[in-house]
């Protein structure tokens, strides 16, 4: 699995993982003078769940932020879909197809969870603004078939009961739930989870699990997550990168990472020189 | 025939997402809209037109707009009564220039150069937020009315500085000018009030809603899932604009026909229709009308209640008029914070079980 070929191929549980889909080439990002990522390169495959693990303050949360646009590095470029891309804002890193959750929830509290989810389908849906005024021909039939869609995501995440129910209103398990199901409607390339886990109890945790596993399984969506808890990291991700103090120390599957000697270092602490 | 779901099933989506969902809702909804337009009418005099039915269909068309920009995309403006002189001085040109075109095609063109008036005022909304973007509107209040207070192209050189509308008509009969009849503005009014209540309405439940809602919760979220910022402000700016346009120029044209700007569109007509959507309650269509029924019916049923059933003098029922409606609000405010929608909300919900406790 370690390979670096383009080429696709079958895992052992029968996934099908294809090409590189993004690329980060030494990315370099500084705030002043403090270096939050230094030199960094790795790719995200097609249809693989990525991880990004490393101890606080490793500059993962950064990296996220890199990929949706929020940071503009001062060294390295990022490539998706094999071609460069050009320092965007984080709407129009959405647009190109990639969805994101935060650490700590980012919903539209004040919108019911069915209108929250909508919001995904964003892409899908552009009737212009008189068509919406009118509430005919392209801006009812879409929004007749967005509903559809997003009713199926509604489904598959098991949030059926709350769906009228104002955001604001749901318990904290609930709503990390309700915003995976917002960046599932976009029906995205890459889907990047920051901490998906935080704060969940071992039930929870279970359900989330599974949740990740299923969407890979059944959409096919490559994501990349962040995570603390060492079990979920590698049981789920095919393959991991280990960051520490913004530095990349390894990059391979779990067993590859697990063995790592920096990895060692990094996590059980060694005195730093 | 009570307030009841039950039995009440959806079964496919387009029926689910209509605007009155519940049977009971939709019925009463036409009742009202059959006894506007088929009873309202033969029924009204002058003074009920002027003091109250005028008034409050155009405070409502202007009402929703501002809470389609506060309530529903987050941008606090206080440049309401600027805008609304926008509409009504675009009106009047509109209505001099070109005296052969009809009054209603002129009503939508005024609401369309406030709209672009809007725009322009909205761009420091890209970089201001909350208590400073209200300061930043509000300078677009004070620059507007000194605006046509001094440039005498705008009032078309007359010597008092004034404006008023000519006699204007519908299918032939008058809306506007001194030989009105009470219907004709009042139908006239109200029908561009259901339209826009409509447009209004669909664009809300609608994706362009949802990406005013997103802004509104959280900014940093809705560009995440795509929206943009630029477009979703400015968006929301030009409709609020164009709605207020239009009740700006209704209001000139059709309510007071003549009209010194400072006096009619100072910045208490900006607070007026911010207090009414406070109190009817911010981002709800119902809560717009609630607030323009509640602050422009309050003050004329105290005025019946206190001069003509208690017989006071009416300097004092004027100042009590005040303090009353002043007390009326912070009560309403306690009582709900989100206004009268809420409450007409809650009533409903309660309504749904009634008369069982569960």
């Amino acid at each position: 699995m370690n390979d670096m070929s383009n080429d696709s191929f079958v895992t052992d549980d029968g996934r099908t993982i294809g090409g590189v889909v993004m690329e980060m080439k030494n990315i370099t990002l500084r705030f002043g003078g403090v270096k939050a990522i230094t030199d960094i390169s790795f790719d995200i495959r097609e249809g693989e769940i990525r991880a990004i693990i490393g101890p606080n303050g490793a500059g993962k949360s950064s990296m996220l932020n890199v990929i949706s646009g929020f940071y503009v590095p001062q060294e390295g470029e990022v490539w998706y879909k094999g071609a460069k891309r050009p320092p965007m804002k984080p709407y129009q890193v959405a647009q190109q197809g990639i969805a994101r959750t935060f650490q700590n929830i980012a919903l539209f509290e004040g919108m019911s969870v069915l209108d929250n989810v909508m919001t995904g389908r964003l892409r899908q849906m552009n009737a212009n603004l008189i068509q919406q005024a009118l509430w005919k021909g392209k801006a009812e039939k879409e929004e007749v078939e967005n509903r559809a869609f997003v009713e199926r995501i509604i489904d598959f995440l098991e949030i059926q009961h709350i769906r009228k129910t104002p955001v604001g209103r749901l318990p904290y398990g609930l709503k990390k739930r309700v915003e995976l199901a917002r960046a599932l409607a976009a029906e995205p390339s890459i889907l990047l989870l920051d901490e998906p886990m935080a704060g969940m109890n071992v039930e929870e945790k279970e359900d989330m699990s599974r949740f990740i596993l299923d969407m890979n399984d059944e959409f096919g969506t490559t994501i990349a997550l962040i995570e603390h808890d060492m079990g979920v990291v590698m049981d789920l991700s095919d393959r991991v990168v280990v960051m520490d103090y913004g530095k990349k120390i390894g990059d391979g599957t779990p067993d590859e990472v697990r063995n790592n000697q920096d990895v060692i270092d990094a996590y059980l602490g060694v005195a730093h020189d | 025939m009570f307030y009841r779901e039950a039995g009440d099933f959806k079964t496919n989506y387009a029926d689910d997402n209509q605007t009155f969902p519940i049977r009971f809702d939709r019925y009463r909804y036409y009742a009202v809209m059959l006894f506007a337009f088929g009873a309202v009418p033969f029924l009204i005099n002058d003074y009920w037109v002027n003091a109250i039915f005028l008034p409050f269909l155009i405070y409502a068309i202007a009402a929703i707009g501002l809470n389609i920009l506060v309530g529903y995309c987050g941008q606090v403006s206080l440049g309401t009564g600027g805008f609304m002189a926008v509409g009504a001085y675009a009106c009047y040109k509109l209505m001099t220039a070109f005296p052969e075109i009809s009054i209603f095609i002129h009503v939508l063109l005024a609401g369309g150069v406030t709209a672009l008036v809007g725009v322009l005022f909205g761009l420091p909304s890209l970089r201001i937020k909350g208590f400073y973007l209200a300061v930043a509107t509000l300078a677009a209040q004070f620059f507007l009315v000194w605006l046509f207070n001094r440039v005498p192209w705008f009032y078309n050189y007359s010597a008092s500085g004034q404006i008023s509308a000519p006699e204007r008509t519908v299918f032939g009969i008058a809306v506007t000018g001194p030989n009105t009849t009470a219907w004709a503005p009042y139908l006239f009014c109200l029908v561009i009030l259901t339209l826009l209540a409509l447009v209004a309405r669909n664009l809300t439940r609608g994706m362009q809603g949802r990406k005013w809602m997103a802004i509104r919760d959280m900014d940093i979220a809705a560009e995440i899932i795509g929206v943009n910022p630029l477009k979703a402000k400015l968006s929301a700016f030009a409709v609020s604009s164009f709605f207020i346009g239009v009740a700006g120029a209704l209001f000139f044209s059709v309510y007071l026909g003549a009209v010194e700007v400072g006096e009619a569109f100072g910045i208490n007509q900006s607070f007026l229709v911010l207090f009414m959507i406070i109190i009817g309650g911010l981002g709800s269509i119902f809560g717009s009308f609630a607030g323009a029924a509640f602050l422009v019916l309050m003050p004329v049923l105290l005025k019946n209640v206190l001069v003509g059933g208690l017989g006071w003098p009416t300097d004092i029922a004027a100042h009590l008029e005040f303090l009353i409606v002043g007390a009326l609000i912070i009560v309403f405010l306690i009582a709900e914070p989100h206004g009268l929608a809420q409450l007409w909300r809650v009533a409903k919900e309660k309504l749904r079980l009634w008369p069982f406790p569960h």
